[in-house]
């Protein structure tokens, strides 16, 4: 999968998973700050975005703080996404 | 010391949103379980970031805590307390059916992080940034007796001026068809409003969320007097209940004379039933009574609809029709006596009076 | 001020004993209760860490002289063990003798069997003895049931913070005159539902929990039961029943977050100040702090600087003893309590195992290694619960 495509993917899984009903996946800047200012998202966020990730790509966190990292923004998260499943 | 009801929140499967309509006109659900009538929008009352994750019970429990701190003009409630039968019922499902489907993998916290019965008391502390003391209940037709208890406790100690108490228990599909195991419902739908008409084997199952403000001072919002509270575990007979109850109006130097109106908590099951009317007919023969389950079904909380009822009637001096079982509506409604069992186990009595 | 509140009985089971002479012996050796799960079926059985009680339902029911364990749930059957005791030790001979209540807490309720169960019911329409006992109340009702108490029942829950909720109110009604006596205390078995629970949280550690260790990882989940009894001004009768004095509590909400506590310990700080308040006793006054001390790294920073806030300059012996019963949620409130209480009795601080760095934020380290001869007028023992329900008790030697 290109990385526009899984941005586009990943946008609507997130407002599901973390039921956001008055976002649009457009309304998510692909580059911007997950966290923190913007959508208000918490740490139990964090943790439903892990499940997400185990759920529907297989990839595994065990660490949450790897998190503040790897969900700096959905570009970051699509990219990380791309390298680990490769790796798998 | 005295405790006033200064502010109501109710959101029931009947149209008691709005304080300032009663009584409102009866609805009929026609239904297996009676299910709360949901207000147009909760984004009048909670931030729709906060309440994305927030499941109905939650989002019930919280607006009516807000109406009713609001309705009695209070921002910051000396305690906050709740009791619930079950609590947040669909979150538990949730988590517990995700463990079971996936075996123990793909667990979503959120769902347990509010399968804990506090959540509906912390939650509103978070909203208010109210700091005081906070409690939860979970004892079946206890759980919001033993959170007036302990409010009418607080404020008697004056530790608080005044507490938010709430009774909130919420019915999913799930949950109904579990307990229908049980034998304790209906087996057909049930047009609630005649519920008291056919007594037979079972009855209604329902929810609600009720929240209730108490002063210490009477204001210009104040509904009634709560006098007093008493409950009864599994008693050996119905002389102990009316000996608690004796021993409630002599705390209060009234007698049987006193009281103008009983309000019952019948639910159409022939044996549960029988047991007000023995109460009834020993103590209040000639007294009229009512009942409420007609309006929102039974559940571990369901008392708190029946105060919501009281203090109604006490504030409007107006008994809705549908609520009457027996006698005439008296003239003036000065004192009334509440009495609720939930299968005969937990028995409560709230006296009420007109202020 | 108020009357006065006094402890005549104590009962306890967890991962380090069945009784009260168990606990204190596990206590004072330094003896853990950590170990791998039997009682339970769960895929993390050889991940994780808990304090579990070692005997099967079976066995706890041949310890209360049940032949019939029908709609007996773990949580019931460590509930009747530790009320047991704790009515033995109180010499008490007719429950009814004056008004007596049972106050308990629980959270995870019949959970154990509903895990079980669930589906038989919902998709098979097959109900079993234990389809009643999934809520809290269950297993307060059997109490009830079994000690022939028929006046004030209820079941608190406050998450981590239920049993000292319990004390709580049982301690105000007996103020209050509405009681005389009340049993109070909690109950909580391990179940495969909170172990996911707190593992989807992702603060369960691995290994043995360092409480106040700047390396900590999280919890070690454990279960158990405690019960007290309580009495008011009567008790002063006949002295020598008195354990010791309940002289103050304190519940605040936090009112930050549902499962986090604020950076600053503002909810942790506020119960504990009112608890001191209440009693009229100074900071300098609380000799031990039982902390809640549950090992993740947010709650321990938290509850740190809230006992800083209050207790500085001088910061009483601390020490969280969840190394030793694991977690024991529900029950922790008293557990926790029955442990401060023996070390006060003994005059020993009993250690914080597991503890080797310093957590940076903090200027103070728990007690790493048992103390004895310590003379101990009054503890504190905190316990905090999602949501915030903070909620501090103090203990005074009498």
């Amino acid at each position: 999968m290109e990385e526009n495509e899984l941005i586009d993917k990943l946008r609507k899984e997130i407002i599901q998973q973390l039921n956001l009903e008055d976002v649009k996946p457009e309304d998510i800047d692909p580059d911007s700050a997950l966290f923190g200012e913007g959508l208000g998202l918490d740490s139990i966020d964090a943790l439903e975005i892990i499940v997400l990730l185990e759920k529907n790509y297989g990839i595994k966190i065990e660490d949450p703080k790897q998190g503040k990292t790897i969900f700096a923004s959905i570009r970051i998260l699509a990219k990380y996404i791309l390298a680990n499943q490769k790796a798998q | 010391m005295s405790t006033y009801i200064s502010g109501i929140g109710c959101i029931s499967p009947q149209k008691t949103i709005d304080n300032s309509v009663f009584p409102a006109e009866a609805v009929n659900q026609n239904a297996l379980f009676l299910q709360c009538i949901q207000p147009e929008s909760y984004r009048d009352y909670i931030n729709p970031i906060l309440s994305r994750r927030l499941s109905k019970i939650i989002k019930m429990g919280i607006t009516s805590a807000l109406i009713s701190i609001k309705d009695a003009g209070i921002s910051n409630p000396g305690a906050i307390i709740t009791g619930t039968g079950l609590g947040c019922v669909e979150d538990t499902e949730k988590f517990l059916m995700t463990m079971l489907d996936n075996n123990e993998t793909l667990m979503n916290p959120t769902n347990f992080m509010q399968s804990t019965y506090n959540t509906i008391s912390s939650q509103i502390a978070i909203i208010l940034k109210c700091f005081n003391y906070n409690s939860t209940y979970v004892h079946r037709g206890f759980s919001f007796e033993s959170a007036l208890t302990d409010a009418i406790d607080l404020m008697q100690s004056t530790v608080a001026e005044s507490a938010l108490v709430g009774g909130i228990d919420e019915i999913t599909e799930n949950h109904f068809n579990v307990t229908s195991l049980l034998g304790h419902w209906r087996t057909k739908p049930q047009n609630n409003l005649e519920l008291f008409e056919h007594k037979q084997k079972g009855t209604l199952p329902g929810e609600g969320s009720v929240f209730f403000t108490l002063t210490r001072n009477k204001q210009a919002s104040t509904y009634c007097e709560l006098k007093g509270i008493k409950t009864v575990y599994k008693p050996a007979t119905m002389d102990v209940v009316a000996g608690s109850i004796c021993a409630l109006l002599a705390e209060n130097k009234l007698t049987a004379h006193n009281i103008d109106l009983i309000i019952t908590g019948m639910n159409g099951d022939q044996q549960g039933d029988a047991v007000y009317d023995e109460i009834c007919q020993t103590m209040f023969d000639t007294k009229a009574v009512a009942g409420f389950k007609n309006l929102c079904g039974e559940y571990h909380t369901a008392s708190a609809f029946g105060l919501w009822l009281a203090a109604n009637i006490l504030k409007w001096q107006e008994v809705p029709k549908i609520s009457i079982y027996k006698g005439f509506r008296p003239n003036t409604i000065q004192n009334i006596l509440l009495h609720n069992h939930v299968e005969g186990k937990q028995h409560s009595i709230m006296l009420l009076s007109k202020v | 001020m108020g009357k006065r509140i006094f402890v005549t009985g104590m009962g306890i089971i967890s991962a380090i004993g069945k009784n009260i002479p168990d606990t204190f012996l596990s206590l004072s050796q330094g003896r853990s209760g950590l170990g791998r799960i039997k009682q339970i079926d769960t895929i993390h059985k050889n991940e994780i860490l808990v304090a579990e009680v070692g005997f099967s339902n079976s066995e706890l029911a041949a310890m209360l002289g049940i032949t019939d364990q029908q709609g007996y749930t773990r949580t019931t059957l460590l509930a009747l063990v530790a009320a047991n005791e704790a009515v033995a030790s109180a010499q008490i001979t007719d429950m009814n003798q004056i008004p007596t209540g049972l106050i308990s807490a629980n959270t995870v309720g019949g959970m154990d069997k509903s895990e079980i169960y669930y589906y038989d019911y919902l998709k098979l329409k097959k109900p079993n003895s234990y389809i009643e006992t999934h809520d809290c109340a269950d297993s307060t009702e059997k109490l009830a049931d079994h000690f022939g108490i028929n006046g004030f029942i209820s079941t608190v829950s406050t998450a981590c913070s239920s049993a000292a909720n319990a004390m709580l109110l049982g301690a105000r009604l007996i103020q209050n005159g509405t009681l005389k006596r009340v049993i109070a205390g909690g109950t909580e078995c391990l179940t495969k539902f909170h172990i996911n629970g707190f593992n989807s949280l992702k603060i369960l550690d691995p290994d043995p929990c360092k409480p106040f260790d700047q390396n900590r990882k999280g919890i070690n989940l454990g279960e158990g039961a405690g019960y007290v009894i309580l009495e008011g001004e009567e008790a002063l009768q006949n002295p020598g029943r008195i354990i010791c004095e309940l002289s103050g509590w304190g519940n605040a909400c936090e009112a930050f977050h549902q499962t986090a506590s604020s950076p600053d310990g503002n909810g942790a700080f506020l119960a504990m100040k009112k608890a001191l308040d209440m009693s009229g006793l100074k900071p300098a006054d609380i000799t031990y702090i039982n902390a809640h001390g549950t090992g993740t790294d947010n709650n321990d920073v938290s509850e740190g600087h809230a006992i800083e806030n209050l207790f500085a300059p001088t910061i009483p012996y601390v020490s969280s003893t969840k190394a030793f019963t694991g977690h024991t949620t529900s029950a922790a409130g008293v557990v926790e309590s029955i442990i401060s209480i023996l070390g006060m009795k003994n005059r020993m601080i009993f250690p914080n195992l597991n503890f080797t760095q310093q957590i940076e934020e903090l200027n103070f380290s728990p007690v790493s290694e048992l103390k004895t001869n310590i003379e101990q007028k009054h503890v504190l023992s905190n316990s905090f619960g999602f949501g915030g329900n903070n909620t501090a008790l103090i203990f005074s030697k009498f």
